[in-house]
C-alpha cells in the first residue's frame, strides 16, 4: 500500500498505526507533533487505535517557535 | 476626491497602479493600524515592509534591548543600535523610513494583563505574532480570539519557517492545530538551535503580506491552511488545516476562557543590564 506523509509517498507492507507510523516515517520529536490524516486532526489518545489504509495523506505539523530573541 | 498628498502620489505609485489596490486602496493602508510584537527576525522585515508600504500606524512590542548576535538577522536594528531599546532602535528605523508612519512603542512583554489594553490602545486591526517563545505565541493567539482580532502566526527555527493567519469566524486558530503548549525546554529555541539569517525576511515578509491584504480586502490570506518553507530544499508546502471543534479556545466547549501567563523558559528571558 502507498500512502503521502508531509508530500511525499511512501510505501508500505500492510497498515500499521499512527504512532508506528511516526517512527517509520522518522517524525522529529513524535510526542509534539500534531498528526492530520486526509483533513482531520487526530487526537493524541487515537494514535494506537487509528490505522493508515492505502491511499491516505498524512501531514506531520511540528511546533517551531522561533523569531524575535 | 483622493486625500493622498503629491508626494504620497508619487511614493506610492508603484501600488497605485495595481488595480487591487489603486487610490483607495492606497488610502485604506494609511488608515490601516497593525501591531507587530517582536521586533525580531520575523518582526523587523515585517515593520520595515509594512512602513513602506504606508500602513499608517504601526505599533512595536519588545522589551528587549539590540544585542550585538541579533545583527545577523534583525535588519530594523544597526550596530549603533547595540545596547539601545529594540522599539526605540525600530522606531527610528520606520521614521526615517517613511514619515507618513505613526509608530507606537510598548516596550514590554505581553502578558495576560497587558496584551489586550496594548490591543486596544490604537484599536489595531491586525496583529503580527513575531515572538520567539511559545508562552506568548499561545497568548497572542488566545488574546485575539477572545478580542476577535485577526493575526499571522508564524516561528521558524534552523532553516524552517511556517506561517498560518486567524480570522476569527474563519478558520482555525493556532490552539485548533496545536492545542496545548509543549512543555518547558522540550521544543529548541533559535538561540539553542540557531537560525539561518534569511529566513525571518522570507517568513516576516509573508505576514506583511497578509497584513497588506487584509487591509486591503485583496486575495486569499493564509485562513485554513499552514504554510511551511524549508531553505534546503526550497520547498513550500501549504497544507489545508480544519478549524478543531475540541480546540480548547475556539472550539465548541472551550476550556481556555480566560487570558493566562504560562511559564516563560528560562532560557528565552534575560535580564537587562
Ligand atoms: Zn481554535
Amino acid at each position: 500500500m502507498t500512502i503521502t506523509v508531509n508530500g511525499k509517498s511512501l510505501e508500505l507492507e500492510k497498515p500499521i498505526n499512527l504512532n508506528e507510523l511516526l517512527v517509520v516515517a522518522k517524525a522529529d520529536q513524535p510526542e509534539y507533533v500534531t498528526v492530520e490524516r486526509n483533513g482531520e486532526f487526530v487526537d493524541h489518545k487515537g494514535f494506537v487505535s487509528t490505522f493508515v489504509a492505502d491511499g491516505d495523506t498524512i501531514e506531520f505539523l511540528y511546533f517551531m517557535g522561533g523569531g524575535a530573541a | 476626491m483622493s486625500s493622498l498628498t503629491n508626494e504620497q502620489l508619487e511614493r506610492y505609485s508603484r501600488h497605485i497602479i495595481l488595480k487591487q489596490v489603486g487610490g483607495k486602496g492606497q488610502e485604506k493602508l494609511l488608515n490601516g493600524k497593525v501591531l507587530v510584537i517582536g521586533t525580531g527576525g520575523l518582526g523587523s522585515p515585517a515593520a520595515m515592509y509594512l512602513a513602506a508600504a504606508g500602513v499608517g500606524t504601526i505599533g512595536l512590542v519588545d522589551y528587549d534591548v539590540v544585542d550585538l548576535s541579533n545583527l545577523q538577522r534583525q535588519i530594523i536594528h544597526k550596530t549603533s543600535s547595540v545596547g539601545k531599546n529594540k522599539v526605540d532602535s525600530g522606531r527610528a528605523t520606520i521614521e526615517a523610513l517613511n514619515p507618513d508612519v505613526k509608530v507606537h512603542t510598548y516596550q514590554e512583554l505581553v502578558r495576560a494583563d497587558n496584551i489586550l489594553d496594548i490591543i486596544r490602545d490604537q484599536d489595531y486591526d491586525f496583529l503580527i505574532d513575531a515572538t520567539d517563545n511559545f508562552p506568548a505565541k499561545f497568548l497572542i493567539n488566545d488574546a485575539c480570539v477572545m478580542a476577535k482580532k485577526p493575526f499571522s502566526h508564524a516561528g521558524i527555527i534552523r532553516f524552517q519557517g511556517q506561517t498560518m493567519t486567524y480570522v476569527p469566524g474563519q478558520g482555525p486558530c493556532y490552539r485548533c492545530v496545536f492545542p496545548e503548549m509543549p512543555p518547558k525546554d522540550a521544543v529548541p529555541t533559535c538561540r539553542e538551535a540557531g537560525i539561518i539569517g534569511v529566513m525571518g525576511g522570507v517568513i516576516g515578509t509573508l505576514q506583511a503580506t497578509e497584513a497588506i491584504k487584509y487591509i486591503l480586502g485583496i486575495g486569499d490570506l493564509l485562513t485554513g491552511y499552514l504554510l511551511t518553507y524549508d531553505a534546503l530544499t526550497m520547498q513550500f508546502r501549504k497544507i489545508k488545516i480544519p478549524r478543531n471543534p475540541n480546540c480548547p479556545v475556539c472550539g465548541d466547549h472551550p476550556t481556555v476562557t480566560k487570558l493566562v501567563d504560562y511559564e516563560q523558559p528560562a532560557c528565552d528571558l534575560r535580564k537587562k543590564g
